[in-house]
């Protein structure tokens, strides 16, 4: 009787020990959901690339590539001079970072090295009110401020209504917040011990910044840096709003006249897609330029994320 | 030379002690860094001011509910955003229920579940990347998928251009945010919070739903409602899933009907007025941001009083 109890007491707690089955099947279809939300990212990647490459395909194989180098780029007329738009990305692109890199850089450099922690509290907030304005807002700004009554100040009636350049600043404050906030994560990585080095050799604060701090984190800031071109690269709205053409544009390196990016086309494109159903190609030619932007922004984004990464191994 | 030299090292130790210069280059330095933020923060402030003196003329002449409650309209003089309005409501609570379960259940995984694997390392790298793809791309995928392929699910009516295939696409669009956000929240709840439920026999979803979701509760919600504030002002992607920029009735019709049907919503109405010739829809894009902005403020408003809610609630 006794050795019996205690074997079935022992069996209740192996029983125990492995748990009820039920509970245990339980566990496990919570964790397939869970597996199945976490696949879902790699469903979506496959879904862009597969949506962007056969609509791409069928423009390629299609359009006569002569006409990919041409006078501008025209898609309703079958004119797809694709250096035209990217004469005008890295036109906007370039001006936008002339803009958000000096502010960026040293608002970051002012908040993380010169800033007390009341001032910071007082100033930071400004970049992220900065970095919560919708693009579409920009835009309007551009067109309706920048231009009229900045450009034409300096400029004259050189300056077209729409143009590039007001679209380019418009990007470029878009663009601020970014470089000013993976900056300045990056310097606030560099560890005190070599601020207090560089004061205990004397150092005054100035060059502790510029000598010691700022080459410590620089791959942060060339990463900063690489991904605000990234973002000003397929950046929309603001092209769409204040640099006007919308039918097309010729090619031109002129940032006083209007004129359209990558993605500044394929939202021009999209107003009027139910138009384009003709025997040319313009809808696929968005799909074309989809891609093209997906591979340009791919690289620049995964080339700054190589930088981050150096900075988060040194420290 | 030697004792010249000797002679002249104290001389110049006492003068650089004694004396104080004033440190011009360094006074310039610090003037020029602060010069950028005060630019930064002068930009944003010109920004406000435009837009709300812009807008100053349609509040006068209209009034707040009789700007938001009219009908979109080519005539500016009556010209509304009603239907812009409400349609960015209902992108925002289908993004919200598309995107917050599905990406809040991602991180959960790859925070609590997952072991350093390949695929874990795959899934992690392509999230932070799909972060990074920019937002017309998506509208791109929501064009080839929502409208040309499902378009008979998501919008039989109206080809495609559905609330549904902007919901989703806005969806899309923010799950990558979502996922990289709670993530981040999850990783900072302290690991002997696990051990400890671990440790009187909690499974593993016992100590995410009882011990670490609580904990991770602020930190979830303020990212998640935050990336619903970036969903809110994207064009973009709508424009190239159809969001209506013009004029559209919206007659009575039940729920099924409206998610079918065609939509607009504020951003899309803010590219389109904006590109309006006539002077009267200069003050009307400058009201419209103005409401967009204040939508954007009770978002994020949102965000920050329920973290501070759930703050305190955790601490006590």
């Amino acid at each position: 009787m006794e050795t019996h109890g205690e074997e079935s007491a022992m069996q209740t707690i192996e029983e125990q020990l492995r748990g009820v089955p039920a509970r245990i099947r339980r566990e496990r279809w919570i964790r397939r959901f869970f597996f199945g939300a976490a696949a879902t990212s790699v469903v979506i990647s496959v879904a862009i690339v597969a949506s962007l490459v056969g609509e791409a395909w069928t423009f390629i194989s299609n359009v006569d590539l002569p006409l990919l180098r041409s006078i501008g780029w025209f898609p309703r007329r079958g004119l797809y001079d694709i250096s035209t738009l990217f004469a005008g990305t890295i036109l906007v692109a370039g001006i936008a970072m002339l803009v958000a890199a000096p502010l960026g850089l040293g608002s970051a450099l002012y908040l993380s090295e010169y800033a007390s922690p009341r001032t910071r509290r007082l100033l930071k907030p400004v970049i992220e009110v900065l970095a919560g304005i919708p693009s579409v807002v920009l835009g309007f700004f551009a067109l309706t401020f920048i231009t009229p009554t900045v450009l034409k100040a300096v400029f004259g009636d050189a300056v077209g209504g729409f143009n590039m350049l007001a679209a380019g600043i418009g990007v470029g404050i878009l663009t601020i917040p970014l470089v000013a906030s993976v900056t300045e994560d990056a310097l606030r990585a560099v560890p005190r011990v070599l601020r207090e080095a560089s004061y205990g050799l004397g150092a005054s604060r100035m060059t502790t910044s510029v000598r010691v701090v700022v080459p410590a984190a620089v791959s942060g800031v060339v990463a900063s840096l690489i991904l605000a071109f990234s973002r000003a690269v397929g950046e929309t709205m603001v092209v769409a709003i204040a640099a006007g053409a919308t039918g097309g544009s010729l090619f031109s390196w002129d940032p006083l006249t209007n004129g359209q990016t990558m993605t500044a086309a394929m939202a021009a494109l999209a107003i009027g897609s139910d138009r384009v159903r003709g025997d040319d190609y313009a809808f696929q030619s968005l799909f074309f330029l989809g891609l093209l932007l997906f591979g340009v922004t791919l690289i620049l984004n995964v080339t700054s994320e190589r930088f981050v990464r150096r900075v988060r191994q040194k420290y | 030379m030697n004792a010249a030299a000797m002679r002249t090292a104290p001389d110049s130790v006492a003068r650089a002690l004694t004396t104080r210069r004033r440190d011009f280059k360094g006074t310039l330095f610090t003037v020029v860094l602060l010069g950028s933020l005060v630019v930064a923060m002068a930009i944003l402030g010109t920004l406000l001011f435009t837009v709300i003196s812009g807008s100053l003329p349609v509040w006068r002449s209209r009034g707040v509910g009789e700007f938001v409650g009219s009908q979109m309209s080519a005539d500016p003089e009556v010209a509304g955003i009603w239907q812009a309005f409400y349609g960015s409501l209902l992108l925002m609570v289908f993004t919200a229920v598309i995107a917050l379960p599905t990406g809040i259940a991602a991180a959960i995984y790859l925070e609590e579940y997952a072991s350093d694997t390949r695929f874990t390392r795959i899934v992690n790298a392509n999230i932070r990347n799909l972060a990074g793809v920019p937002s017309i791309v998506y509208g791109l995928l929501g064009l080839a998928l929502f409208v040309k392929l499902l378009g008979g699910i998501t919008g039989p009516e109206v080809h495609g251009r559905s609330v549904i295939a902007g919901g989703l696409t806005l969806g899309l669009l923010v799950l990558p945010i979502v996922i990289i956000t709670t993530a981040e929240a999850l990783r900072a709840v302290p690991t002997s919070i696990r051990e400890g439920a671990v440790g009187v026999g909690a499974t593993p979803w016992q100590t995410i739903r009882h011990h670490v979701l609580p904990v991770a509760a602020p930190g979830v919600l303020t990212g998640t409602i935050l990336s619903l504030g970036r969903a809110f002002g994207e064009a973009a992607p709508l424009l190239l899933v159809g969001g209506i920029t013009t004029f559209f009735s919206t007659g009575d019709s039940n729920l099924i009907e409206t998610l079918q049907g065609r939509f607009s919503a504020m951003p899309v109405l803010v590219f389109s007025w904006s590109r309006l010739p006539q002077e009267g829809f200069r003050a009307l894009t400058a009201a419209l941001i103005v409401v967009m902005l204040i939508v954007l403020l009770l978002i994020n408003g949102t965000a920050i009083f329920l973290r501070n809610r759930f703050e305190k609630g955790v601490r006590t």
